[in-house]
């Protein structure tokens, strides 16, 4: 019988390119006054990355980008190799690099560390769409759903476990209706979590587009 | 490297290996009845020499020791012989701190599926056992107690007199964890009422794989691991004889002398750590902790960046942070201190052993000043 090893890795982990963009990360800082700025993650329940990026009016290409990371080796490399291929590339070509570029890119990275380094792609997305939603490019506006909830509540993280919200089903329901979110949290209002919980869930939901409020609660 | 995660496991001191050697080629036998022939004769005097050096140092008689093969297995035989002895007798409620180390909490937690009703108590904030939620908590029906004397992490040495004292009052088994804590904390079981205590020689530079567990005389103990009728028929299994020699003579080996060069090195790395790095917090209490233990948290680093470049730069040390871990949970023992993911995120652990010295503890809080000051340029929660 084949035994799969969940999550472990008997040999060091992570690949030499990934140890030398942890060690002299690419593209670091902040951009004052950037024309597009993306945070993900959140303090109170694991990983950050915060995403800044210069775009060039007329071409729309972005001609700098640095980020900022409170997060663990892949978080930081996926920082800086994600930077390293969105500078010179359109706000459009941008946004279509994936995770698995970036870890590509670095030579693999644990499948483990997933949430960590997929936080960096994400907050490279967030600064694009920040700065297509100021600059009124955002065409196609996807109505909020249930599908769209989810998928925006899985960069909460569970801070119990240090995984994302949804895949630890802390998450007991959620529903859309006239603009107003609702979400209901498997925990006690007075669980030592629960506040970071709901202002990250608000964090979340409360900037897309047709939502006018978002409503959490607490199961006990 | 410079080895600062001795409370994982330690160097073997060769003292240690040359007292198993002759249990190994020489005297290699099992233990025998007195009827036996030499070899195994000889062999249990080896054996029964080991019990009454580890006996000794804790105060007990020697068939109060049985040999195991670590703390793990110490404390799963404590838990469980305990309370299947009492369930009957006494009741299907234990309590167990919630900061304990996985043996004993992952016991009361295969306990509580079994049926049993388990009270996880609360900490403070420093990792003190909460002695008046412990009085209230316990019941008629409680079977035993457990509190480990040091914590694993963060280190706090709990009031093991203020908690046996109240478990006598109220007539509870009392079990203590003291892996870490064993010959660097004093412990004499003349002295404290406790019934239990798990003890184990991977921490104090003896070898992997053998520990004990004391158990006062008549305590109800249930055999939870069939087999012969080794170690007073309460521990079944081939006696590791090398081991216990091993074990005793780690043992012997540490002083009295030895904890204070240890404590003069951990204090080192906290006064040094909280005055010259800032926005640095102390994770558990300043002076009731291990003398080998320093765990502090470095606010807006992460805390596998930090160990990675630690390693990078030679130092072995470990972290509460979820990103370590490989079930990617967040210490317990910090978040059960009411800390939350983030004090847990930069928490380092630093434990120092035998074969540590100032400079080990210097040269790495330098490291860390380095560190800490390099990954705050990048995080976008320092403040610059």
């Amino acid at each position: 019988m084949k035994v799969e090893r969940k999550g472990e890795t008997i040999k060091f982990p992570y690949s030499e390119k990934v140890l030398e963009h942890f060690r002299n990360p690419h593209n670091v800082g902040k951009i004052e006054n950037p024309d597009g700025k993306g945070l993900e993650g959140s303090p109170a329940c694991g990983d950050m990355v915060a995403v800044y990026i210069k775009v060039e009016p007329e071409t729309k290409v972005i001609e700098d980008v640095k980020f900022e990371s409170y997060g663990c080796a892949s978080n930081i490399a996926t920082g800086s190799v994600i930077t390293d291929l969105a500078r010179g590339k359109t706000l459009d070509e941008a946004k279509k690099i994936t995770w698995k570029q970036a870890s590509e890119e670095l030579g693999g990275l644990p499948p483990i560390k997933a949430h960590c380094s997929v936080l960096a792609v994400e907050g490279l997305r967030a600064a694009i769409r920040d700065y297509e939603e100021k600059h009124g490019l955002v065409t196609e506006k996807e109505p909020t759903t249930e599908d769209v909830i989810r998928r925006r509540l899985k960069h909460v993280m569970n801070p119990l476990t240090g995984l994302d919200i949804i895949r630890t089903n802390l998450i007991l329901k959620t529903s859309v209706e006239d603009g107003v979110v609702r979400v209901v949290v498997d925990l006690p209002a007075d669980h030592q979590f629960a506040s970071a919980i709901k202002e990250d869930v608000m964090e979340k939901l409360g900037a897309l587009w047709d939502v006018e409020r978002v409503d959490v609660v607490f199961t006990a | 490297m410079i080895y600062l995660d001795n409370a994982a496991c330690t160097r073997l001191d060769e003292r240690v290996l040359e007292a198993m050697k002759p249990y190994f080629f020489d005297t290699y036998a099992v233990a025998t009845s007195e009827f036996g022939y030499s070899m195994g004769i000889d062999a249990k005097e080896g054996l029964e020499n080991s019990r009454e050096g580890i006996a000794s140092r804790l105060g007990a008689d020697s068939e109060e020791i049985v040999f195991t093969s670590g703390d793990t297995e110490s404390s799963n035989m404590a838990l469980k012989g305990a309370t299947w002895a009492l369930r009957e007798k006494k009741g299907k409620h234990i309590i167990v701190s919630k900061i304990e180390d996985f043996p004993v909490l992952n016991t009361a937690k295969t306990l509580q599926k079994q049926g049993f009703d388990v009270t996880f108590l609360d900490v403070n904030a420093e990792g003190f056992a909460d002695l008046e939620g412990l009085k209230k908590a316990i019941t008629k029906e409680t079977a035993l107690v457990s509190i480990q004397y040091a914590n694993q992490e963060i280190g706090t040495a709990q009031d093991l007199k203020a908690i046996s004292e109240i478990c006598e009052e109220k007539d509870v088994l009392l079990h203590t964890d003291a892996t870490h804590s064993f010959t660097r904390l004093p412990l004499n079981v003349k002295e404290l009422p406790v019934d239990l205590v798990t003890l184990s020689a991977h921490t104090i530079h003896g070898p992997r794989g053998i520990g004990a567990l004391y158990v006062r005389k008549d305590t109800p103990i249930t055999k939870f691991m069939d087999g012969g009728f080794q170690e007073f028929n309460m521990r079944a299994g081939v006696e590791n004889i090398p081991g216990a020699a091993g074990f005793a003579t780690a043992v012997e080996l540490v002083t009295e002398e030895e904890n204070r060069q240890l404590e003069a090195m951990r204090n080192r790395v906290i006064d040094r750590a909280l005055s010259e790095i800032s926005e640095v917090t102390l994770n558990g209490n300043r002076k009731k902790r291990l003398p080998q233990n320093a765990n502090l948290t470095f606010h807006y680093v992460e805390g596998e960046s930090v160990t990675l470049h630690m390693d990078m730069r030679g130092f072995a040390v470990s972290t509460g942070s979820a990103c370590f871990s490989r079930s990617l949970e967040a210490s317990h023992v910090i978040r059960g201190i009411g800390g939350d993911h983030e004090r847990a995120h930069g928490s380092v652990r630093f434990t120092f052993g035998r074969y540590n010295r100032m400079e080990d503890a210097d040269s790495a809080i330098d490291a860390m000043s380095e560190i800490v000051a390099r990954l705050r340029e990048i995080s976008p929660l320092a403040k610059k």
